[in-house]
């Protein structure tokens, strides 16, 4: 793919309107390049463009200086048009130093724009990105097909910022300002989202704030006054549907979620967590609703943050437990015992690469098996996953509604990509959310005067009896219990029935879930592309793209992973093919085969990065050719 | 509390009104049969409507209590039973909660939310029965067995030091810390009362004998011949005596303790005053488990070794949200949804 923004050449200062850009800001894990991402992020939405980002770090906080470990990436995708995905490549490439080049050059569109900091290619920081020794791809023809832009960033932010007062390390952290401002003149965009920010951010130390203010402007003017940059870019705000919108994370998205639930449902939400990337922002974003009534316990590990949430949801809270891939595992055996409770919870499982520590900031879509069979014991429960960062909000809302109506836990996959990348989100207004209704038992529910805590209602739940409630006192427990007393029960057939009832109320589900449809083509084509998660954008892009090309294809996404709809397989039955791409190596398409008896396709990407757009387009082609 | 009305006059409960339905099933001579009815028999004084009363335990012969008594109750998971009561607690403040573990329980499998929750101080009521051995998996040594412990999995004696739990539970800053033994039933209900009249998470290890796989292991504290010479019974604000008659007491060399002869070698009025709340001489009581002093090995004690007044976790808890709703008022949903920055397309 060539970039669309090739530099023409031109002496003065062109104006271009583009469709989309992607731009790639890569530097040091010191460099900042998180927060400039988000800053250039939220004023393009602000603005009004459609976005969508990637930011992509190492699993250490400060890996080494310098080296390629400790590259730290944020990609944004922002356009006129729909966006659904990061975008595959980059049309401008920020390169704080010699590693960030090295690493992320290879996505870069041919004739793309790159930006570097000449400071960060000195001698020592091109050894320790691996260049060989006389070997710097700023003086050689290693960018023969690039924009280059070589400008020494730390030094010019030294100058502006001379007597400011600052000490030599504060200056050298204010650089990702220049490259901002710089970032800014090229895409036209205003500074004054960015200013607002720094002086918020550094209400209590103003002399930070001016610096900061002072670097943007200097990178804004640097783009304005000197003529090495011939273009500027215009894109015109995108043809969003009207409303209002926020800028939004997986992780936010999830934590709002859970605040709404709490109100939609009338209960006080409980949330118990352990820390685990790439879960921790939701346990640090609810920690501070304090004033929704919102308790939030970090427990000493990720057996008590679910064992706290179990106890807190036997008392009548609408509780949580936060984690990741290893944090599951750990909370099987509890899962085990909320599946025997049959009490609501939820169980967020922000999935990254495993197993083991695996890769702890990277995506994956690995955990699909473990959600469904990842417990000792036949103790099903019903998942379901977000297709992206805003999604998270609707997910969570779907996900309570189960688990109060139903009275179960109820297993939530998000992943890394999804819950650190970002997106307009068209939020809704309260009252356009439904209520998800909570019945307390009150009485006795058995003729003879005593209370039956396993007495089944038409969905097969049972009824929620929190403690102070007077005549009800129960127990229950992890011990098989007979049917509707709840008492301990070793009889044999009594355990078959018990098993039975547990898994036809996860089953019964599927009556009270929306039927699914096409998200794009029709019920009848040559290939369809079943989804679930996060691949959500990649395929929706690849899919429209193919439609307007001519191709006969469909785009499914599953939300409800257990039960699965109860059209799907009537659904796939129109399609001569089925593929099925995931972030793993096969996982829903051994659940498909298996329930539906049908040979789909699998396509399987395992390198802790989403698909890209161009990727499922080959397979797809490959396929329908 | 909503739930709890007060307008009504219930009559007095009793301790028949504390058993639920379901059979006892431990084995005869169990000290959990102890247990069950001191529990059962202070309940009424306490003056808490059973719906307010909730027991979680976790796993093992302990564990099965949650089902004998009238209350709401969880039988949970092995280890667990303290921090899936910290979660009843945190969302309902007005229960009373009541955690029943074991040995194995409390300081093997569930170790560390043992230590966690006496740090963290929820109001809980912490009972423990200590029995020295793995019981209902049929005779394995327990963190608290003895080092050389001929056990089902150590045939040859274990090698594993037991935990000294009244000097773990002050490292882990327990708030309350208590020992009582099943054949002593006055002294466990006193202590049982105490338990429930602490606020803070309130640890009480409670002595229990195993009769199918390690009979006797108390015995030399409970039993007739030599229970005045080797259980020592604290009193806040009374000297600390023992022996038959109360004729030996312990005085302090510093911070040595001393066994003494009343009338030859010492007067009262030399003798150590317990004083519950000094966590410096609690230490030193908690040592008597397995430290000798001067070669000579002190008396077990029973009774209260420590506590304290410090704030709980659900009040604080609790404190933090009213000061935030105070401070910032309670958000609208519409203004959760929108957050703080905001643009409209038209």
């Amino acid at each position: 793919m060539e970039s669309n923004i090739i530099n023409k050449n031109l002496h003065h200062t062109d104006n271009i309107e583009l469709e989309s850009v992607v731009i790639r800001f890569s530097g040091d894990s010191g460099d900042g390049m998180q927060l400039t991402g988000s800053q250039f992020t939220d004023t393009a939405a602000f603005l009004g463009s459609d976005i969508s980002t990637f930011p992509e770090f190492p699993a250490e906080i400060r890996a080494p200086i310098g080296t390629v470990a400790g590259v730290s990436g944020f990609q944004v995708n922002f356009g006129s048009k729909e966006i659904y995905t990061p975008g595959d490549e980059y049309d401008v490439l920020v390169a704080m130093n010699a590693a960030a080049l090295k690493v992320d050059l290879p996505k870069l569109k041919k004739g793309g724009i790159i930006i570097t900091n000449t400071s960060g290619f000195d001698r020592k920081n091109l050894l320790l990105a691996g260049y060989p020794e006389g070997g710097n791809p700023l003086e050689n023809d290693t960018l023969a097909n690039y924009d280059v832009h070589k400008i020494d960033i730390t030094k010019l932010t030294k100058e502006c910022l001379v007597s400011s007062g600052l000490s030599n390390k504060e200056i050298e952290r204010s650089k990702n300002m220049f490259v901002l401002g710089l970032l800014f003149w090229m895409f036209d965009q205003s500074m004054d989202f960015t200013i607002n920010f720094i002086n918020e951010k550094f209400a209590k130390k103003p002399e930070i704030a001016n610096a900061n203010i002072l670097t943007l402007k200097a990178g804004w003017n640097y783009g304005d006054n000197t003529e090495i940059f011939a273009t500027r870019y215009k894109i015109s705000p995108a043809n969003l549907p009207k409303g209002t919108y926020r800028n939004i994370s997986g992780n936010h998205a999830t934590a709002i979620g859970l605040v709404a639930s709490s109100e939609l449902t009338g209960l006080p939400l409980f949330l118990g967590s352990y820390p685990i990337t790439p879960a921790s922002d939701i346990l640090h974003e609810l920690s501070r609703y304090k004033s929704s009534n919102v308790k939030t316990f970090q427990a000493e590990d990720e057996i008590a943050s679910i064992c706290a949430a179990i106890g807190a949801s036997y008392a009548g809270a609408l509780a949580v437990t936060t984690t990741s891939g290893p944090g599951m595992s750990l909370k099987a055996e509890a899962m085990g015992l909320a599946t025997m409770l049959e009490i609501p919870l939820l169980i967020i499982d922000v999935q990254r690469g495993g197993p083991s520590t695996g890769l702890p900031t990277k995506t994956e879509q690995s955990d699909l098996m473990q959600a469904m069979f990842g417990r000792h014991g036949e103790a099903p429960l019903p998942i379901i996953a977000a297709c992206s960062p805003s999604d998270c909000f609707q997910t969570i809302l779907d996900a309570t509604k189960i688990a109060i109506e139903h009275m179960t836990p109820v297993i939530c996959l998000s992943d890394g990509y999804i819950a650190n990348g970002s997106e307009p989100w068209r939020f809704p207004s309260a009252n356009e959310l439904q209520p998800i209704h909570v019945k307390f038992a009150t009485e006795n529910n058995n003729p003879d005067g005593t209370y039956l805590p396993y007495k089944r209602d038409e969905k097969l739940s049972r009824p929620w009896a929190k403690p102070g409630t007077p005549e009800l006192m129960h127990r229950i427990g992890g011990l098989e219990k007979q049917h509707e007393t709840g008492n301990v029960s070793y009889d044999a057939k009594n355990h078959e029935l018990m098993t039975k009832i547990r898994a036809e109320k996860i089953e019964r589900i599927a009556d009270y879930i929306p039927l699914i449809k096409p998200d794009s083509g029709n019920e009848k084509a040559k290939l369809a592309i079943l989804g679930w998660g996060s691949t959500y954008g990649a395929i929706k892009t690849s899919v429209n793209e193919l439609l307007q090309e001519g191709y006969d294809v469909a785009h499914i996404h599953l939300r409800n992973l257990n039960p699965f709809p109860k059209n799907l397989g009537e659904l796939l039955k129109g399609y001569e093919n089925i593929l099925i791409p995931e972030i793993n190596s096969g996982q829903l398409i051994q659940l498909i085969r298996s329930r539906y008896l049908i040979p789909a396709i699998g396509f399987s990407k395992v390198q802790g990065l989403p698909f890209t757009t161009a990727e499922l387009k080959n397979k797809i082609l490959e396929i329908i050719k | 509390m909503s739930t709890i009305s007060e307008s009504t006059i219930i009559p007095k409960l009793t301790a028949k009104d504390f058993a639920s339905n379901q059979e006892v099933k431990w084995c005869p001579g169990c000290g959990d049969y102890s247990i069950l009815k001191q529990v059962q028999t202070v309940f009424p004084d306490f003056g808490v409507p059973k719906e307010n009363i909730v027991f979680i335990s976790g796993i093992g012969c302990a564990a099965r209590f949650s089902y004998y008594m009238d209350t709401y109750g969880m039988h949970s998971i092995h280890g667990r039973p303290a921090v899936i009561a910290a979660g009843v607690k945190a969302q309902n403040p007005d229960l009373s909660v009541w955690v029943i573990s074991g040995d194995g329980d409390a300081f093997s499998i569930g170790g560390n939310h043992f230590i966690h929750a006496l740090r963290r101080n929820f109001d809980l009521n912490y009972l423990v029965f200590n029995n020295q051995i793995y019981g209902l998996t049929k005779g394995q040594y327990s963190p608290t067995s003895e080092k050389g412990k001929v056990a089902k999995s150590t045939p040859y004696g274990s090698l594993e030091e037991p935990f000294n739990s009244a000097m773990l539970a002050l490292g882990a800053k327990g708030s309350f810390i208590a020992r009582s033994m099943d054949r002593d039933p006055k002294h466990m209900q006193a202590m049982l009362k105490r338990a429930n009249e602490h606020r803070g998470t309130s640890f009480l290890e409670i002595y229990q004998n195993c009769t199918v796989f390690n009979e006797g292991a108390f015995f030399s504290f409970s039993e007739k011949e030599s229970k005045k010479d080797q259980a020592l019974f604290l009193e806040h604000g009374k000297p600390i005596l023992f022996g038959d008659n109360n004729q030996k007491g312990i005085k302090l060399d510093g911070l040595t303790p001393v066994v003494v002869e009343l009338g030859n070698e010492a007067s009262l009025s030399d003798l150590w005053i317990h004083d519950e709340h000094d966590k410096i001489k609690a230490q030193i009581l908690a040592s008597f488990s397995d430290t000798s002093f001067n070669d000579i090995m002190m008396p077990r004690p029973f009774g209260v070794i420590f506590s304290e007044q410090r704030p709980t976790y659900e009040i604080e808890m609790q404190e933090q949200i009213e000061a935030q709703i105070v401070k910032k008022g309670k958000p609208s949903l519409d203004e959760i949804l929108s957050g703080e920055k905001t643009w409209t397309i038209l």
